[in-house]
């Protein structure tokens, strides 16, 4: 495929034929306007015959609300930059030469620093600025996260039980699902993965609306039509779970720029894992939304491990934060174990998505304390005692607690008797659900369309007679 | 290289899908033969003028992919739009190419979100061979996308097509894939006073008889209605009266009209570009043997393209695809006028 420029089409259509990437290697001068032009050389910033903003040679030519391309490349200037031997004006910006053949390093030595604000205790890390939560807000959270975590370990023995097919749980990454949740507005818009039910939590979802979801009956939002965990709410502003690795990450650069089409005071924050940047939707998605300059925020919930997959087996960057710069996106490292820190970069992040219109990259920190799925035994590809160590001297939620507590907010009995609760909650939501008749059999047949198409009515038609002639091959309890 | 139209995704309203137009009376096309014609267009004029006056009359329905901005589209489909409508609205993109959008997220979306995400889009460009461009460039995927429910595709063949099917799929609430042809951008039909209106629109699902005849159904779509149509004309010196239908719809299929012309010439040879084995020949087929089984008087027949990787040398080209010949060959045998021979195994 030939090279194209993403400047030079309204040129090459003048001429009527593509140039070639070697035509346009021409130092700098001082030529004319059309001189210049013929040349296929752009200048940007400091050219004197047109500001960035009519390189692209027509009126309506314009990106929309594009920044300077050029600025942003454009090196610190000095008197010996305009020297005509030591740089040059590609397509893209200037760029200086340099005589010592040098390969950047696959790797800058030094890692990334990880933000954090409290420490494994719980204790605001002397010298660290962060927003404070208060007290109401910071309630709100913690008790999402034992509700989160409790709702895991229910469901997943509910699965163990065959009660249900499926599920997965979030055990290990609690803060990032409820303190991300708890920096966003109700207006912002979310694309799961499928690891990220706490913010659905936090928005309101009930833990009725969340059995109902698995067990797959009448009262699924859903309609029967998806597995366990696959939760979807329009209300919430929650985009239905799909299982496809990273498919919602290209597809939140385009809901964020309907936000950007029509103004909207709001942001997409979108979520994956660290298996999910190898997915060439990862790439597509963060160019993109470079490109598109919208309004999306990319949390990748780094927990080291990708069903079986160690990070080491995953990719040799320093982890997932180096990629944002790759594609000019501004990109932070924060640990994701560490509710306020987390609370603190979406919160920033969201306000600089928004007022800029640019995506962010947070890669979060954190670790999977439980099996990827029920249909994974972890203790297969991983040591026993890494698990228990991340479950008890790392864990989010009684680092969170500590802090909580510390401030008064929070106490032991407020704690027993709040597990207490939500289990007797969920264990009634459960049963309701359980009972719950399932959805009718016309559920299968729509939606696959706007309208039902001819094909799909005469076969619900002629399912319908069928049932109606042999009753005792079909399962009473389901309604038509 | 597809361009993609599309309403914009509105998030967060309760109830509904907000931001549909109102459909306005559409002129649905039902005749079978052109009206007196006086104005010839070719198809990309077809086509850019469907999506400039849907892009006029709805605001939320924006333009983006490769190169339809600023080159005015790959194939100067879009020529105009960027000057008219501004960067908003039609936008260019980087590059990214891949199918599995398509089948497991526009088509499936809606279902799996039980009706909360519809995907009102269009995916549209060139299908299909073209002429000398190797393997990777030429396969139809007509048959690919025709298999899952959730998409509707479309195929044209003519001017007429190309206007009134972009204009019904752009205000389709569903996902649609449109299949355009290369070698028929620059092909020009006539065109009616009806046809030029701005409400003209065509029915999805809805197949076109080109021309009538009695002796044997030829289905086609889009180039190869123009090889059925040549085909036709040298049967009738024959004395062999074709009904070449022009499929226009390959999801949903329209079964009924197929079946009906089989049921009257009894007959039936099916022609497309694309790979023998599953394609949209198989489906209608299928669909004509389960239907009127009693009514075949001959085997059914399919004319497809070679079951191998488009070659890119002129005369393996020209082997591996359908010609007006293959077509007349197979209408004979289904009428028994020729000695069967066996077709590639």
């Amino acid at each position: 495929m030939a090279f194209w420029l993403s400047k030079s089409r309204s040129i090459s259509s003048l001429l009527g034929k593509r140039i070639g990437l070697l035509t346009i290697l021409h130092e700098r001068n001082k030529g004319s306007f059309l001189h210049s032009r013929r040349d296929g050389v752009f200048r940007y910033k400091n050219s004197p015959e047109f500001s960035t903003k009519s390189a692209t040679f027509s009126a309506t030519g314009q990106r929309f609300k594009s920044s300077k391309t050029g600025e942003q490349v454009e090196l610190p200037s000095s008197d010996e930059d305009d020297d005509e031997n030591q740089a040059v004006d590609f397509p893209g910006g200037r760029v200086a030469f340099t005589s010592r053949m040098n390969f950047t390093s696959e790797s800058s030595g030094k890692r990334i620093p990880c933000f954090r604000v409290l420490d494994d205790n719980g204790y605001p890390i002397a010298g660290s600025i962060f927003e404070q939560v208060n007290k109401e807000v910071a309630v709100r959270m913690y008790s999402g996260m034992v509700t989160l975590q409790i709702m895991d370990t229910i469901l997943y023995e509910t699965q163990r039980q065959g009660r249900i097919s499926f599920y997965l749980t979030s055990t290990g990454e609690e803060a990032i699902n409820l303190a991300s949740a708890a920096a966003l507005s109700p207006d912002d818009v979310v694309l799961p993965q499928y690891r990220e039910p706490g913010v659905l939590l936090w928005r309101g979802f009930t833990l009725q609306e969340f059995a109902n979801q698995c067990f797959g009956n009448k009262a699924d939002y859903g309609k029967g039509r998806q597995m366990p965990i696959h939760y979807g709410s329009q209300k919430h502003n929650y985009f239905t779970v799909s299982s496809p690795i990273a498919t919602q990450l290209p597809q939140a650069a385009g809901v964020a720029y309907s936000l950007k089409m029509d103004k909207k005071d709001a942001c997409v924050v979108t979520y994956m894992g660290d298996g999910g940047t190898s997915e060439g939707d990862f790439h597509a998605a963060l160019n993109f939304a470079a490109v598109t300059e919208v309004p999306v925020i990319f949390i990748c919930r780094n927990n080291g491990w990708a069903i079986s997959t160690p990070i080491t087996e995953q990719f040799r960057s320093d982890g997932v934060v180096v990629r944002g710069q790759a594609y000019g996106i501004r990109s932070i490292r924060v640990d994701g174990n560490d509710a306020l820190a987390v609370y603190n970069s979406v919160r920033t992040a969201r306000q600089t998505a928004i007022n800029e219109q640019r995506p962010i990259l947070i890669e979060a920190l954190t670790y999977r304390v439980g099996h990827h799925s029920t249909s994974d035994d972890s203790t297969k590809y991983r040591a026993v005692d890494e698990i228990e160590h991340w479950k008890t001297a790392q864990n989010p939620v009684s680092r969170f607690r500590k802090w909580v507590q510390g401030n008064g907010w929070w106490t032991d009995e407020d704690e027993s008797e709040f597990r207490s609760n939500i289990r007797k909650q969920l264990m009634e939501a459960i049963q309701l659900a359980a009972r719950k008749e399932k959805p009718p059999i016309a559920n299968l047949f729509t939606d696959v369309y706007e309208e039902n198409p001819p094909n799909l009515v005469e076969q619900e038609r002629s399912l319908g007679e069928t049932i109606k002639k042999h009753p005792q091959d079909y399962p009473s309890d389901v309604p038509l | 290289m597809f361009g993609i139209i599309s309403h914009k995704l509105v998030a967060s309203t309760a109830g509904g899908s907000p931001g549909q137009p109102i459909l306005r009376a559409a002129v649905l096309a039902m005749m079978s033969n052109y009206s007196t014609a006086t104005k010839q267009i070719m198809v990309r004029e077809a086509l850019n003028s469907a999506l400039d006056e849907e892009m006029a009359a709805d605001p939320t329905v924006f333009l983006m992919g490769e190169e339809v901005g600023e080159y005015e589209g790959a194939y100067k489909v879009s020529k105009g739009l960027l000057r008219k409508y501004g960067p908003q609205r039609v936008v260019d993109t980087p590059i990214t190419e891949a199918i599995d959008h398509i089948i497991n997220s526009a088509a499936k979306t809606n279902y799996m979100s039980a009706g909360n995400i519809n995907v009102p889009i269009v995916f549209r460009g060139p299908n299909g061979p073209a002429a000398g461009v190797g393997a990777q460039h030429s396969q139809c995927y007509a048959a690919w996308y025709s298999s899952c429910p959730g998409l509707k595709v479309l195929a044209p063949y003519s001017s007429e097509d190309a206007r009134g099917l972009l204009k019904t799929a752009i205000r389709d609430p569903d996902p649609v894939v449109f299949l355009e042809n290369e070698l028929l951008y620059g092909e020009s039909f006539p065109v009616s006073d009806e046809v030029l209106d701005s409400s003209f629109c065509l029915p999805i699902g809805k197949a076109k008889i080109e021309k009538e005849g009695k002796d044997v159904t030829i289905t086609a779509f889009s180039r190869m209605v123009g090889y059925a149509l040549k085909a036709a004309e040298i049967l009738e010196k024959e004395d062999l009266e074709a009904e070449v239908i022009n499929l226009r719809s390959i999801r949903p299929l329209d079964r009924s009209l197929i079946n009906n012309s089989v049921r009257k010439t009894n007959r039936l040879v099916t022609v497309e570009e694309g790979f023998p084995q599953h394609g949209v020949g198989a489906e209608i087929c299928a669909s004509v043997v389960e239907e009127n089984f009693n009514y075949l008087d001959a085997p059914v027949e399919r004319i497809s393209g070679a079951d191998a990787p488009m070659p890119y040398a002129a005369n393996l080209e020209r082997l591996a695809l359908p010609q007006v010949e293959d077509v007349v060959r197979a209408a004979r045998r289904a009428c028994y006028r020729s000695v069967p021979t066996a077709t590639t195994a």
